[in-house]
């Protein structure tokens, strides 16, 4: 199973950095990255896999929530399956 | 592999555009619940929902959390009422009372059914249920009821609008230090369908198994935007297909939702309902959807058509999406709970009229209409009359839900709070219909053929 990570808010020095090592705190694995900085701003996308997560993914949500939150970033985290089923027929 | 737009686009509608699954419904059938003794029966419809329901709120907010969806309301629905009361006799109240302690005690924001079924007639229970409404909504907080009296097969019984004209303003009667609030939780059927999620009018009909999922989705603030983004000189055409493509997506995060919650709860799942509602948050309007399209003001010549297409497009999207579609699915029209239509109102731009000619075209009906308090019963009654003939011969539900402002004055306005939002008084026709009303009887099924 997937997720999708997005992030985005002012870019400074070890965002994906500090999202990446959060995920591997909690084994989930990273399959792809996009990131970018436009004006500033700093927007990412990863992929995850949650297969081994040693955690539940809902506290695993709320942990990047809260780093988040304390880095000033807006960090969500869904399951695949809402991006799956709203865009492909 | 879907791409970063298609990401940014879902957390946008959810961020910025109030995409929500407004509520995940359990509907749980009190049949088996029924018995002479109306303690026993209280204890035992007690004892059914909160075992069937107690993860209910917990299943919902842990689907919330997976997939990043707001859902706002947990709700049940159960057999109507009024067929316990019909067996085991005594004060309905009792079971009114019952359901709302389940309902705060396992946590949910509301409860439907407490109901009566009386298109053709009263059984036993039936008007024993429908005089004890008033004081059944003024003695709960969660308890919602719906009456149901016609159908397209059956006609319309008169004598069941005209009391039900009488408990409505006695609804509000006695909630009148509140707000009348009452009355914004109590619904007239014509056309009632068994399998609804939403409020006021959800019942879980008999036709039903003995559990079940329904989901209701959201999503004005969403259409909203998608016709915002086409360009200004789209044909009507390409707008229409615009909706669809947003109710599409809007529906199948619905259907993921009740999917998933029906696994979690081992109860089957029923339908997803397609019904745009709105909320009195500021972008989650429907009115602001006609408004998009190119309207003045909800209200002006063109509503209906808009709504109309609206309507059609909403369903055509969102039927594509699930694999099983049913409850009211249309545009709900709720004057206080849709922050356009309030505004529209409050400018006299938009009249009860008005608001008729397009409960023609949509779901569901004169729907959370503040009336002004001196307003008679009968007046009252007929305007049920009214609405119930336009859903009678449409062969579509329609509804009633006004709520008389008593003791206001007409430049006033009625405050409920949250999902149910505030309304102006709107102006209502003071002409009495005194005498069609007092006729009581039934007005006669309809023809289906020779339709003009």
């Amino acid at each position: 199973m997937n997720a999708v990570l997005s992030v985005v808010g002012k870019d400074t020095v070890g965002i994906l950095a500090s999202v990446a090592s959060k995920c591997s705190e909690y084994k989930a694995n990273v399959i792809d990255v996009s990131q970018t900085v436009i004006n500033k701003y700093f927007a990412m996308f990863m992929f995850i896999n949650i297969d081994n997560l040693t955690i539940e993914f809902n506290d695993f949500v709320d942990e990047l929530i809260a780093l988040g939150k304390a880095k000033g970033l807006e960090i969500h985290v869904m399951h695949e399956d809402i991006f799956n089923l709203m865009h492909k027929i | 592999m879907y791409n970063n737009r298609e990401i940014m686009e879902t957390i946008k509608m959810i961020e910025e555009q109030n995409l929500d699954v407004r509520t995940i419904t359990m509907g749980i059938s009190l049949i088996d619940c029924m018995d002479t003794d109306i303690y026993k029966s209280c204890e035992k419809v007690y004892n059914k929902i909160y075992n069937h329901a107690k993860d209910l709120v917990k299943t919902g907010d842990f689907i919330s959390k997976k997939y990043g969806i707001p859902i706002i309301n947990k709700r049940v629905s159960v057999t109507p009422i009024a067929m316990l009361v019909g067996v085991s006799g005594g004060d309905p109240v009792l079971y009114a009372k019952t359901l709302d302690k389940v309902a705060s005690d396992i946590g949910i924001d509301f409860i439907g059914g407490y109901t009566a079924l009386v298109g053709k007639g009263f059984a036993p229970g039936d008007l024993e249920l429908i005089n004890s409404i008033p004081e059944a909504l003024a003695t709960t907080t969660k308890l919602c009821s719906s009456v149901n009296i016609g159908s397209t097969r059956a006609g319309i019984n008169l004598d069941a609008v005209k009391l039900m004209g009488q408990k409505v303003r006695e609804a509000a009667e006695l909630t009148k230090d509140f707000e009348c609030i009452g009355a914004s939780k109590l619904v007239v059927f014509c056309n009632a369908v068994e399998d609804n999620p939403f409020m006021a009018g959800a019942f879980h009909g008999v036709g039903e198994a003995d559990t079940v999922i329904n989901v209701g989705v959201s999503g004005p603030g969403v259409v909203r935007a998608a016709i915002a983004n086409a360009p200004k000189d789209a044909s009507i055409a390409e707008i229409a297909e615009t909706i669809k493509k947003t109710a599409f997506k809007v529906t199948r995060m619905g259907q993921l939702v009740g999917v998933e919650a029906s696994k979690m709860l081992n109860k089957p799942f029923g339908i997803v309902d397609l019904s745009l509602a709105p909320t009195p948050a500021v972008g989650d309007s429907v009115a602001h959807i006609l408004e998009e399209i190119g309207l003045e003001q909800c209200g002006s010549c063109g509503t209906t058509a808009c709504l109309a297409m609206l309507n059609d497009a909403v369903k055509k999207g969102g039927v594509m999406a699930s694999s099983r579609v049913g409850g009211l699915s249309g545009a709900f029209i709720p004057v206080s709970e849709d922050a356009g239509m309030i505004a529209a109102a409050e400018a006299g731009s938009l009249t009860i009229e008005k608001l008729e000619a397009m409960t023609a075209v949509c779901s569901v009906g004169l729907d959370m209409i503040v009336i002004p308090g001196d307003t008679t019963a009968e007046v009252i009654s007929a305007l049920i009359a009214d609405e119930a003939a336009i859903g009678m011969i449409n062969n579509k539900t329609t509804a009633v839900r006004v709520i008389p402002a008593i003791g206001k004055k007409d430049n006033e306005s009625l405050n409920f709070g949250g999902l149910l939002g505030y309304g102006p008084i709107m102006p209502i026709s003071k002409l009495k219909p005194n005498t069609f009303i007092n006729r009581g009887g039934q007005i006669p099924a309809p023809l289906n053929s020779l339709k003009n």
